[in-house]
């Protein structure tokens, strides 16, 4: 790989810019900039006059980079959009993980598609770990409002926490509901009976 | 009648109306359409999305279609227009100072765009003259007709947009933070966005776009042609529920419904309010309350606006021209002429559509130079090129 191309990271997420950059460090290339203020976005990048820019699908800023296509006074030197030789597909791939690349015209495409595809599995990563983020936390508040509805049961029919927890089980199972829901029902109709 | 699902791109804009309406009112679904309607953040992402397939049909602007037909700045994929979403639309809004500065050149005659030009023009030399840096406008895309309108305004006072002043690409919700942070000097952009900068109080409109050009049009119903082929019967139900959503969008007896339906958190997420200015086609142009009043602000459907008119496409097409987009070639013309397709809108709708009694003369009406004609271009461009001086 060459170590003095210069890449700019667009995106306003820190963390996945930090795990884009990670991965890109890893693959030797050195010189990595994150840009994540997007206000006077040409500007910037002109001043660090990358070889290849790196920009997130759910930035608006996008549009600007298009104009880095134009042939005009302002655009210092020409940049394309990075579109393979079997291109709908390298398209699709990086629409779906949520990013597109930009490069100087002339760059190879050969070290263009190494940096795309570690791009994509990059952003992939993250929406892994994203979704498995937002599933624990769901999975941390519904025992939260299981030991709740726990509690209102032992106390209204003294029972043990286990015949409260199994009391709940049973519940669900008859209704085809989900613990938790029994456990939110409860919770509302006692917060009702107070 | 079985149910298509269908997904629609969208930005969230006020001359979105159509689709948004046609959708949320159900005339979708009184068509068989079930359509998840997903609002984006950028045109790349909207024609990108369009084009490898992950929108069947998408609101886009005008010339997005046509670039996207002819290769330009992408990949090539035809796209067809069967349906107008919107005539004119946009303004120019610029400064507190630089309002000032081309009051005090113009005077009342400001509101004059010839003569807002010239001020323009002259302001812009001095600027140069004396070494500063250029006035920067703020516009929506390379293709947009944001770009060709401010373009068309400012060349007809003289000014090269290309070396006397700096025309920027910024995503419509950024123009307003931009001219309050003095990035930009102006900006041209369609609704909600002037509205919403002269609220703030840093921003003056300076010309409504149908002031510049009496009939443009802004964005259209795009779909892949290979697409549209191929779903004929989809198509016919789509710009059917599209039609009953302009016809209803434009009866003002709907407007609070209309207004409160595009102005909901998850479609353009403003106050219903500003929506209704818009659809009014009464806007306030200066901090102070200064209202104006035009009955061409914006038409969706009114006056046969939804019938794709392929004069139009040939303008944008000769300004793409004009600007070193493109070149010039009776192919290219043709090829962006087809983009637009009322031989479709009507072989649907069946109904006659009357021009409207102020459609102009060439279908454009541009408030300087010639009028339009695309039997030959090379003489209209000829007519807009600098005079030696």
């Amino acid at each position: 790989m060459d170590p003095a191309l210069k890449i700019v990271i667009v995106d306003e997420n820190p963390i996945r810019a930090e795990i884009l950059k990670d991965g890109l460090r890893e693959a030797g290339f050195t010189q990595v900039v994150h840009i994540n203020e997007t206000a006077n976005l040409l500007a910037r990048i002109y001043a660090i006059d990358p070889e290849v820019i790196l920009i997130d699908l759910e930035n608006p800023s996008r549009d600007v980079l298009e104009q880095m296509f134009q042939v005009s006074r302002i655009v210092k030197r020409p940049i394309a959009m990075f579109v393979d030789e079997s291109s709908s597909a390298s398209i699709e791939a990086s629409v779906d993980a949520g990013v597109s690349a930009y490069i100087v015209d002339g760059l190879k495409k050969e070290r263009m598609k190494y940096i795309l595809d570690l791009c994509i599995s990059r952003f992939n990563a993250f929406s892994r770990l994203q979704s498995e983020l937002d599933r624990t936390k769901t999975a941390l508040e519904e025992r939260k409002v299981i030991d709740r509805a726990k509690g209102i049961l032992m106390k209204a029919k003294n029972l043990t926490e286990e015949e409260a927890y199994s009391l709940l089980r049973k519940t669900a199972m008859n209704e085809n509901k989900k613990i938790a829901e029994i456990a939110q029902s409860i919770i509302t109709a006692a917060d009702l009976l107070k | 009648m079985s149910t298509d699902r269908l997904r629609i791109g969208y930005i969230p804009l006020c001359d979105a109306a159509a689709l948004v309406v046609a959708v949320d009112k159900g005339f979708c679904a009184q068509e068989g359409l079930d359509i998840e309607l997903v609002r984006e953040v950028s045109w790349s992402n909207v024609r990108d999305k369009l084009n490898i397939g992950h929108f069947d049909a998408a609101h886009l602007l005008a010339p997005v279609a046509i670039a996207s037909t002819l290769g330009l700045g992408h990949f090539k994929i035809p796209i067809i227009a069967p349906f107008n979403l919107g005539i004119n639309g946009n303004a120019i809004t610029v400064s507190p100072a630089l309002h000032r500065a081309l009051v005090a050149e113009a005077g009342e005659g400001v509101v004059n765009p010839l003569k807002s030009a010239q001020a323009l023009a002259l302001i812009a030399k001095r600027r140069r003259e004396k070494g500063e840096e250029p006035l920067t406008f703020g516009m929506t895309f390379p293709y947009s007709t944001h770009n060709y309108h401010l373009r068309f305004w400012m060349a007809a006072g003289g000014i090269d947009p290309d070396e006397d002043v700096r025309l920027v690409v910024l995503p419509p919700p950024y123009m307003v933070d931009s001219l309050a942070r003095g990035h930009v000097d102006g900006f041209c952009v369609g609704a909600p966005w002037n509205s919403v900068a002269v609220d703030r109080g840093i921003g003056y409109i300076l010309h409504f776009v149908s002031d510049i050009l009496s009939s443009a049009a802004e964005k259209v119903l795009a779909m892949r042609k290979s697409w549209a082929d191929d779903n004929r019967d989809t198509v016919a139900r789509l710009v059917r529920a599209h039609q009953r959503a302009a016809d209803f969008i434009e009866d003002v007896a709907n407007r609070d419904e209309v207004c409160a339906i595009l102005a909901a958190p998850h479609r353009f997420d403003v106050t219903s309010e500003v929506v209704q200015r818009t659809l009014d086609g009464r806007l306030k142009v200066a901090p102070d309350g200064t209202v104006r009043s035009s009955d061409r602000y914006l038409l969706v459907g009114r006056e046969g606006a939804a019938r794709p008119n392929p004069i139009q496409a040939a303008w944008l097409y000769a300004q793409m021209v004009r600007w070193r987009q493109v070149p010039l070639s009776a192919e290219l013309l043709a090829e962006a002429k087809a983009v637009f397709r009322p031989d479709i809108y009507d072989a649907i709708l069946g109904l006659p559509v009357a021009a409207g009694k102020s459609e102009p003369a060439d279908s454009v009406g541009g408030f300087a130079g010639p009028a339009f004609d695309d039997s030959d271009l090379a003489k209209y461009l000829a007519a807009w090129a600098p005079k030696p001086t």
